[in-house]
């Protein structure tokens, strides 16, 4: 039975090498570096090549836009084994992501928790074909660490709901289709007056304004209802039990931003270092600087390990929710701090912000944006803050 | 298994009193009935292959059993006979050493050290000790420090440089010969450390552990091997340390309220618990390093080490700060962690030398 089982896979794994061989472009097996060559999917999605298009579309084919998903949401029904030999064979050869969407990383794991069938059926269909982009609604003005804080209130109006206020940090929210958002349905109690609803952008009332951070570059927008109109339908779980839903859903999130310092560039630190600062006696000449390299290195790796052990844990059936806060702030505390580092290695070049020479001020940028690692997805304090009461279990008074 | 076991031992036979009653009883060092007991546990047999009669349980397993040491800060010669010597002799080719030592070390007769360092600081490399022929006969000349166990070792393997070969010399010393004189010096930890000096010691031809100039590899890796094993003792050190100020902080009133309900230790607290989640992780896999013959075995040895290093201080420091007035008391338990770690920092490289090391490793 065991050797059968075997036996399928390694088929599984020498059909898929050929499938994909066969058909993924060679343009789509380079490294991605720049992020117009992801894409996106929805009504406003553009390919930018033939290549893309076609890689997509063969993929699509496949049901392999979201392959571990049942079938009948329209996955390819692969089981985690087959799935995991997916991905292995497809970072064998480089392949890229044939589509990324929120829909598919943040919302999907929502929906098939918590989603009637009928929503499973009608949105993962939706997402497993591209048609629909999903932006994100949870943030307030005055609901940032303290979401559950949020006013964007949703008032009962017969057969729909009345949506009116508005969301910030909405990540590519002038790109999106549909949007998740948490929304108050009822304002005598705090965490259990809030309800997660899916709303049509192209809806009356809903408009989105950019925001300009300081790296220079904008991919957040505001988002504004007025009297937004909404079926009830789109009500996922139950009225007023978002808040489970919204807490299930950032842990997500953070697991996704805790490895935003992994999309490295393909020089090390230390290279780079030697580069500018030269080498003295068989060593990087400037000590004080390379004892901070090799500290952050140290880190880097012991992190990676630590992930592979969380991992393993979560294979043999040990798994902790709280623990993704921790993935979360030490993940991206180490991007923020290889970012800083990155700016004492290259000195006054590492300021540097809009000349042909620096890509237009790539790095410095790179640094701007990492300021922000520590606040989205839940701040640092807000992570450590569940450490120590999820975890440790300190006590609130 | 063996973890459990071992804590279950350790709970009984080794409790945090037992440090402090040793210390009391003039720096007591050695507890032969603990010493008895954790032989017929089979410790000293765990790194043995089966060849030689051991149980060949290898590092992961013996890295358990120190770490459960750690958090009851254990005094046995078991970091000086068993992690360093019988690491060191199982790479040695001398096959009638081989057999003799484990058999007397894995039935608990007889205690060896390793007597290497000479600095101030932790290193590798030997500058004073020689071997050379005088009147037809070798001798050992030179002086060793801080030497774990020095006081109460039958054998010291010592490094030496030889004189003609330039090579690195191991060699095994009987404690008691003619030319041997010692310092012994008592640490913050209770434990003393020698300072030994040889004069014209006679060594025999069949004593060297090393051959064919393979001494400085064995010792490198001896090191390595040493430096893991001493950093899963105090990956238990710090997890016990942490452990006693969580529960103090849930105990502990001020103001109307828990100590623990306060922000700014819960964030300092949040903090070391994700440290200590790290160390875990290097600890494993620098342990599985050992027992896969990994290539990566001296970077991931120094990255322990330094990881360990750095994350022992600030535990320990922050364990004593949260006890507020009590940590500096004698009557607590947690300054043992505090001065047991300080000593096991600089032992076989702080994280100043480890992180060296690691950049030279990188070719930085």
């Amino acid at each position: 039975m065991e050797t059968q089982v075997k036996v399928d896979l390694t088929n599984f794994r020498l059909e898929t090498r050929k499938w994909l061989e066969e058909n993924c472009p060679i343009s789509m097996r380079e490294p991605i570096t720049d992020a117009k060559q992801l894409y996106w999917g929805g009504s406003k999605g553009k390919f930018s090549s033939e290549d893309q298009e076609i890689w997509f579309e063969r993929m699509l084919q496949k049901k392999w836009i979201v392959p571990y998903w049942e079938e009948k949401y329209g996955g390819g029904g692969l089981n985690p084994k087959q799935n995991n030999i997916l991905n292995q064979e497809m970072s064998r050869l480089g392949c890229r992501k044939p589509h990324i969407n929120f829909g598919i990383s943040m919302l999907g794991p929502a929906l098939l928790k918590f989603a009637s069938d009928e929503q499973k059926l009608y949105y993962l269909n939706q997402i497993c074909k591209g048609e629909v982009r999903w932006v994100q609604g949870y943030s307030e003005p005055n609901a940032g660490s303290d979401l559950a804080n949020l006013q964007t209130k949703a008032d009962d109006n017969g057969d729909h709901f009345l949506v009116t206020g508005s969301k910030v940090w909405t990540s590519y929210g002038d790109k999106g289709d549909y949007i998740f958002c948490l929304v108050r349905t009822d304002t005598s109690s705090k965490h259990t007056g809030i309800s997660f609803l899916l709303i049509d952008m192209n809806s009356e009332g809903v408009t989105t304004r950019p925001i300009k951070l300081i790296s220079g570059k904008s991919p957040f927008t505001e988002t504004f209802f007025d009297s937004v109109k909404v079926p009830k339908k789109n009500l996922v779980g139950t009225l007023n039990d978002g808040w489970t839903i919204a807490k299930y859903l950032l842990t997500h999130e953070r697991q996704m931003i805790g490895g935003i310092g992994e999309t490295d560039k393909k020089k090390s630190l230390s290279e780079i270092a030697i580069d500018v600062l030269g080498k003295n006696e068989g060593i990087l000449s400037d000590t004080s600087i390379r004892s901070k390299i090799s500290n952050l290195e140290m880190n880097e790796k012991i992190f990676d390990l630590t992930i592979q052990r969380a991992l393993d844990e979560h294979k043999a059936g040990n798994n902790s929710g709280a623990a993704s806060s921790f993935f979360k702030y030490y993940g991206t505390e180490l991007s923020i701090q290889k970012e800083e580092l990155r700016l004492e290695v290259n000195g006054f070049n590492s300021t540097e912000w809009t000349s042909e020479e620096s890509r237009n001020g790539l790095e410095a940028r790179y640094f701007c944006r990492s300021k922000g690692h520590s606040i989205e997805g839940g701040t640092h304090e807000v992570q450590l803050n569940i450490i120590a009461k999820r975890i440790l279990g300190l006590p609130t008074k | 298994m063996l973890k459990s076991s071992t804590k279950e031992f350790l709970d009984l036979k080794s409790p945090l009193s037992l440090v402090r009653e040793m210390r009391d009883n003039n720096y007591n060092q050695f507890s032969s009935e603990l010493w008895t007991e954790m032989v017929e546990m089979g410790w000293t047999a765990l790194t043995i292959p089966e060849k030689y009669n051991g149980l060949n349980f290898g590092y992961v397993g013996l890295g358990q059993v120190l770490e459960e040491m750690g958090r009851k800060l254990t005094v046995s010669p078991i970091i000086s006979t068993v992690l360093t010597s019988t690491s060191l002799i199982s790479l040695s080719k001398n096959e009638v050493l081989k057999n003799m030592l484990f058999q007397e070390i894995m039935n608990g007769n007889k205690l060896c050290t390793l007597a290497h360092e000479e600095g101030s600081h932790h290193s590798p490399n030997i500058e004073i000790s020689i071997v050379s022929k005088k009147d037809d006969v070798l001798v050992l000349n030179g002086k060793k420090r801080f030497v774990i166990d020095g006081s109460i070792s039958d054998y010291f393997i010592v490094s030496a440089n030889h004189e003609s070969e330039k090579n690195v010399d191991l060699i095994l010393v009987d404690s008691k010969s003619e030319g041997i004189s010692f310092n012994n010096k008592v640490h913050m930890d209770s434990r003393i450390y020698s300072d030994i000096s040889f004069d014209n010691v006679k060594i025999e031809k069949d004593n060297f552990l090393s051959s064919n100039g393979d001494g400085f590899e064995i010792l490198e890796k001896t090191l390595d091997i040493a430096r893991i094993g001493l950093a899963a003792e105090m990956l238990g050190n710090v997890q016990q340390a942490f452990e006693m100020t969580m529960q103090y902080l849930k105990e502990r009133e001020q103001f109307g309220v828990k100590i623990g309900s306060f922000q700014s230790l819960q964030h300092r607290s949040a903090l070391m618990f994700g440290e200590i989640e790290l160390c875990k992780s290097i600890v494993l896999k620098a342990l599985q390093a050992i027992d896969s013959d990994d290539e990566k075995l001296p970077e991931l040895a120094s990255l322990a080490k330094a990881k360990l290093g750095q994350v022992s201080k600030l535990v320990t420091n922050e364990a004593v700060q949260m006890h507020g007035g009590i940590g500096v008391t004698d009557d607590a338990d947690i300054g043992f962690f505090l001065k047991r770690t300080r000593v096991t920092q600089r032992t076989f490289g702080d994280s100043n030398f480890h992180l060296d090391r690691v950049a030279k490793i990188n070719k930085y």
